[in-house]
């Protein structure tokens, strides 16, 4: 559980568990945290608590509230931060470590009026792109870089023969609009062709002289890929 | 209304590398131009039974309604469209059976599932949506998320307490803040936008957006946007790819050509001396 530690000039004061959903911050006694020095505000702060996150609000206090020493109005507490009100601070501690963190459970409801009981005013119209949409994959994503094979197509045929072409972008489109169109993808595992497109239906792009069908077809070294009436060669570097 | 070859629609599920079975239903009518895609939620089989029970609630009420009315009308009180009103209220109908269901039926208690839907009628898509799966809309090769998670997350986002890129990184991805068959009655958000030839759109479950980034899937569409089948099989892949967390469910379709309302010819003759 998720926990405050209040002090003051080093010296450790109270700890106050986050056990219920939320704790108001003030000099007057009607506060979850009473801290009862000049310097704080009657009503100065306001912890809400929702599942697993902590979040700190200003309630428009006379010398503001800080965290990490920046003047914050709304803020997502995260472990070790820590709160300055007046000369006092609290330090948050999250307690994650408390329980096993699978962050990817199944879906859940929760009832929006808990989410409502947030004291906060109605929300202004959402910016209009994702709202960290899968953002923060990190880089297991699936167009990150980094040990992936490198390859390499070589023009066997026709005007351009002896022309290469480095794969490394994660998608590469190859052939010609209305005649046919494929593309190479880069997987972890190594790279597959794909038939996008084609003049006539059913007309798929040839490896080793084999149509590849609809399936995404895995390339290997020394491959030869017929395409739009080229040949290519594919070869891992 | 009819819309034949109007759309080209491709649908389909898969349930991930981690899960063992696969809760989303999905629907599509491109006769009727309409999309459905339901990701459903609770113990056993109980989440393909309320997402099942959606999808096909909002399949049948639409669909006959569509035959047998004009939608091109708009409601005087609300100012509502045709399209929204029936996407709402068969949403609304859908809620209350997995509701009831789950209430009489040990094996489906606590049962529930998010929607999203669309509606083209008249060069427009009405979308209506509870819960987490999205629609976007890829049109001159830009990605735009066009409905916005009824999550948690989401709803700090838009108080303030994360900035979109935050949110990326914060813990409460998986709660959403509405679904069906939860409660009696549940809202239904409901968005309009002009449709134009050549537009993509998809519908996706979670198991696709939280998966694989914006970019990557704009990329994806931009490759194999002449090729639905590849495209949604190459969606589904990268989110497999990325750990197939949860169910994938994707539905797209592409606009062939515009399909504006056809007048009754009492209006046309209307509107030659309005």
């Amino acid at each position: 559980m998720a926990r405050l530690v209040l002090s003051l000039d080093g010296q450790v004061l109270a700890e106050y568990n986050m056990s219920k959903e939320r704790y108001t911050v003030g000099r007057l006694p009607d506060n979850d945290i009473r801290i009862d020095n000049p310097a704080v505000s009657g009503h100065h702060a306001l912890v809400i608590n929702i599942l697993n996150d902590s979040f700190l609000e200003d309630l428009n206090s006379t010398n503001g509230t800080y965290v990490n020493g920046k003047i914050i109005k709304k803020h997502a507490l995260q472990d070790d931060d820590v709160i300055t009100v007046g000369h006092h601070t609290l330090r948050f501690v999250d307690g994650e470590g408390d329980e096993p963190a699978d962050e990817f459970e199944k879906t859940m409801v929760i009832s929006s009026r808990d989410a409502a009981r947030m004291a906060v005013p109605p929300p202004p119209p959402p910016p209009p792109q994702a709202a960290g949409a899968g953002a923060g994959m990190g880089p297991q994503g699936a167009f990150a870089n980094g040990a992936l094979p490198k390859a390499k197509l070589q023009v066997l045929s026709g005007q351009f023969a002896g022309r290469e072409l480095e794969l490394v972008k994660t998608l590469t489109t190859l052939g010609r609009p209305g005649v046919q169109v494929a593309a190479i993808t880069r997987r972890a595992d190594g790279f597959y062709i794909v038939h996008v497109e084609s003049g006539t239906e059913g007309d798929f792009p040839q490896v080793n002289g084999a149509p590849i069908g609809p399936q995404a077809r895995k390339l290997h070294d020394n491959d030869v890929v017929q395409l739009a009436g080229v040949k290519m060669g594919f070869f891992v570097n | 209304m009819r819309h034949k070859g109007k759309f080209r629609c491709v649908g389909v599920t898969d349930t991930g590398r981690v899960r063992d079975h696969n809760e989303d239903t999905f629907g599509t009518d491109a006769n009727i131009g309409l999309v459905v895609l339901a990701d459903g939620m609770g113990g056993y089989k109980a989440g393909e039974v309320a997402s099942g029970i959606t999808v096909r609630t909002i399949m049948g009420l639409v669909k006959d309604a569509v035959d047998r009315e004009d939608l091109g009308q708009r409601d005087e009180e609300t100012g509502l469209t045709r399209p929204a009103i029936l996407l709402r209220d068969a949403i609304q109908r859908a809620n209350k059976i997995i509701n009831q269901t789950a209430k009489t039926q040990a094996n489906c208690e606590g049962m529930g599932t998010t929607v999203v839907a669309g509606l083209f009628f008249d060069d427009k898509l009405t979308i209506a949506h509870v819960g987490d799966s999205r629609l976007y809309r890829m049109r001159d090769g830009r990605l735009e998320q066009v409905t916005q998670d009824h999550s948690l997350l989401q709803e700090l986002v838009a108080r303030g307490f994360y900035t979109p890129e935050e949110a990326g990184r914060a813990s409460a991805k998986n709660y959403v803040t509405r679904a069906l068959g939860v409660d009696q009655a549940v809202e239904v958000e409901i968005t309009e936008l002009p449709v134009l030839k050549d537009d993509v759109y998809l519908l996706c479950s979670d198991g696709l957006s939280d998966m694989v980034e914006d970019d990557d899937i704009q990329l994806t569409i931009s490759t194999f946007g002449a090729n639905l089948e590849t495209l949604a099989k190459q969606l589904v892949m990268l989110s497999n790819d990325n750990g197939g967390r949860d169910n994938i469910s994707i539905v797209l379709v592409k606009v062939l050509e515009s399909f504006p309302a056809q007048r009754r010819v009492i209006d046309r003759l209307l509107g030659m001396f309005a």
